[in-house]
């Protein structure tokens, strides 16, 4: 409980980074889970680490057991074999009710009561942890806010009365409300529609800048596990653990032919969304004044080499882009800012630097900064280059890799053979 | 329980405890407003019928017999031990049906209610006279008799929509509830029962009017209520006192129901 207590002081608004990480790590040791009747356990000795902070993913088939291994760290599933460390506590013997307390739960559709109104959903782990009324109330908007929703229009409201979307919004505020240290989420935007999903998913990496939780979320869709994980855990048939590494690496380097399968095709392109524009050398360019003289622009980009001049406003935003056979053409340089003009923000990933090349055959593209101030120029051969950096440093195993194993997998293979040949002695 | 209690004292006033449940959205509020109006035209017309019923006792040319069995003093009297014997049932019913339902969703308990089931059932589809008379037979009272076998015959309603209702919430509010740490008890208080509640109500209202109903049947094991106007009315061929018991009953049994629409009406959880 000592935990909660730090969340009634209002955050000061720290740069993302340097935000406190409030996560704590995981550690599944060994753990196994056996269903009466069934002769595979569900899932089978599997070694997890998961470090404190971060986003992990949990990907693989459906049935691959990677929603029991999910349930097991909040002991919603009792393991039948292994231990649990919740950062170096032991969970694995306490009461399950009170170690779930500690633990946000998020499961599709957000599973809001429909008989109680958004704030009463809210509020139900902190009334158990017996919060007063006040600090309750403060916490309901301070985390309406947080998962954006105004709290004066939408604390009232009967979940009925909200969109798919905005009940998985509550529903996330409502795993976050006694700021736990870990947030599990099971499949948690599988029933929304696309468009919704994509800005859920955005919505949850600003969140997660602003809390620095450890999260854990279980997936089938790779592409949302590329785009929402720091690790991804690629589980196949009794919770097998075939890679658990960073995106960069499992589309680099996947482990085998099943991870290869599993990421589908297009690998390379789904790098592309992994790497930021501000992550590589953008090159220089000459830049004018809008409305100044096109003669001396013209001998200025002839003097450097450069074939098109970036014609800027006066706040410099660029408004023009034109090439060297045009300026020769005019008198002064444009004012007006061209519709046609292949521009991206430095936030952008590469894949959409990539995306609006291509649509403006230009075969590169300005970038802007803060306030969409120019800051020079990508092409092709930049974006080539750092794919191909990116997949000679994802080649690198990162030496703080977290640890995932099952003890199963090793036992698996010699355990079958001295099972035929017990059959064989029984036959004799 | 709560429930029945209700029953004996109605709501002063529709319109007045409407206005709570107004603070949703104006749609809901105007579909509650809707639901209040028609409660109040159904208990209207059933008063006029009872006034109808009274000025027609008082001005109708009756014979000396007539007139001494349906003396108002009577029929008050009457009207009582039919109500007590409804309430009595209803009570022992929902002590009976609605742990039994919970008890019968919990996990450990889910394969014997079917079977358990079967035999409420078997209780259902023996005819209620035959019932009657049978628990007559080893019971001399004919008051505990009767409300035995009421309570036999109405407890399948009641526990049926008790497990129905419960059966019916989503699994994964269930497991949602758990996996914030609620405990199984206080999702069952919180999430199971709330959201179960309409359906529940609704087996306690048909509990209700087939007890007021049957409850006519104590008549023959000596066990009173207005069923005795109807005995009575065979007996000694007095059509009139015959048709002003049926009626009494029907009336009773259509205020009831209202009663029970009412309560309905008041604890359907909000947001559904």
């Amino acid at each position: 409980m000592s935990d909660t207590a730090n969340t009634t002081a209002p955050a000061v608004d720290p740069a993302p980074e340097d935000r406190p990480i409030t996560g704590r790590s995981i550690h599944l040791d060994a753990v196994t889970k056996r269903y009466p009747g069934q002769e595979r356990p569900a899932v089978d000795g599997v070694t997890l680490e998961i470090p404190e902070g971060q986003v992990v993913m949990l990907v693989g088939p459906s049935g691959c057991g990677k929603t029991t291994t999910l349930k097991m760290i909040n002991r919603l599933i009792e393991p039948t074999e292994g231990r649990i460390l919740l950062g170096d506590e032991d969970v694995t013997g306490i009461d399950g009710d009170e170690l779930r307390r500690r633990i946000g739960y998020v499961i599709q559709a957000g599973g809001l009561f429909p008989h109680m109104s958004v704030a009463q959903n809210i509020a139900i782990v902190p009334k158990m942890l017996k919060w007063d009324k006040e600090r309750i109330s403060a916490r309901i908007d301070e985390l309406l806010d947080l998962v954006g929703l105004e709290p004066a229009v939408y604390r009232d409201r009967y979940p009925k009365e909200l969109s798919g979307g905005q009940q998985q919004r509550v529903g996330v505020a409502r795993a976050l409300a006694a700021d736990p240290p870990v947030l599990l989420m099971d499949e948690p935007f599988g029933a929304v529609d696309p468009i919704t999903r994509q800005r859920l998913q955005d919505e949850l990496i600003r969140i997660q800048q602003e809390v620095r939780k450890t999260m854990v979320i279980v997936t089938h869709d790779f592409d949302e596990a590329v785009k929402l994980g720091d690790w991804i855990v690629v589980f196949r048939e009794g919770a097998q653990i075939v890679q658990y590494d960073t995106p960069e690496r499992i589309l680099a380097e996947p482990a085998d032919e099943f991870v290869e399968n599993f990421i589908g095709s297009g690998a390379a392109l789904k790098q592309l969304a992994l790497r930021r524009v501000r992550e590589v050398q953008v090159a220089d360019a000459v830049v004018a004044d809008a409305g100044g003289d096109a003669a001396a622009a013209l001998r200025r980009a002839e003097e450097a080499g450069h074939g098109h001049v970036v014609v800027t406003d006066f706040r410099g935003r660029p408004i023009a882009w034109p090439h060297r056979r045009a300026l020769s053409r005019m008198t002064t340089l444009p004012t007006e800012l061209d519709p046609a003009l292949p521009v991206v923000g430095s936030g952008a990933t590469l894949n959409d630097a990539l995306d609006t090349m291509l649509v403006s055959s230009a075969g590169a593209t300005l970038v802007t900064g803060r306030g969409g101030v120019f800051e020079g120029v990508v092409d092709v051969e930049t974006v080539m280059a750092a794919i191909s950096a990116a997949r000679d440093a994802a080649a690198e195993r990162p030496s703080d890799a977290p640890v995932g194993t099952n003890t199963g997998a090793v036992e698996a293979v010699p355990d079958d053979e001295p099972d035929e040949n017990r059959e064989a002695a029984s036959d004799v | 329980m709560s429930e029945t209690a209700t029953s004996t004292a109605p709501p002063s006033s529709p319109v007045e405890s409407a206005t709570p449940a107004a603070t949703g959205t104006s749609a809901a509020a105007e579909e509650t407003r809707r639901g209040w109006r028609a409660l109040g035209v159904q208990i209207a017309v059933l008063l006029a019928i009872l006034a109808g019923f009274a000025v027609w006792l008082a001005v109708a040319p009756l014979s000396d017999t007539e007139r001494n069995t349906l003396n108002p003093a009577t029929l008050l009297n009457l009207t009582g031990q039919h109500l007590a014997l409804t309430l009595v049932s209803t009570v022992l019913v929902l002590v009976i049906a609605i742990p039994l339902g919970v008890l019968l969703t919990r996990k450990p308990f889910r394969g014997v209610a079917e079977p358990i089931l079967a035999v409420v059932n078997f209780g259902q589809a023996a005819p209620a006279v035959g019932l009657i008379v049978l628990i007559a037979a080893l019971v001399p009272d004919g008051f505990r008799a009767a409300v035995i076998a009421l309570v036999l015959y109405a407890v399948l309603p009641v526990l049926r929509n008790t497990m129905i209702g419960i059966r019916g919430v989503d699994q994964r509010l269930v497991e949602a509830g758990r996996g914030m740490g609620m405990t199984a008890l206080s999702v069952l208080l919180r999430v199971e029962l709330p959201l179960a509640v309409p359906v529940m109500l609704s087996g306690v209202r048909t509990a209700l009017v087939l007890l007021v109903g049957t409850a006519s049947l104590a008549a023959f094991v000596n066990g009173g209520g207005l069923g005795l106007l109807i005995t009575t009315g065979v007996n000694l061929y007095l059509f009139t006192v015959l048709i002003a018991g049926a009626l009494l009953i029907a009336l009773l049994a259509l205020i009831v129901d209202w009663v029970g629409r009412v309560v309905e009406h008041i604890a359907r959880p909000k947001g559904l």
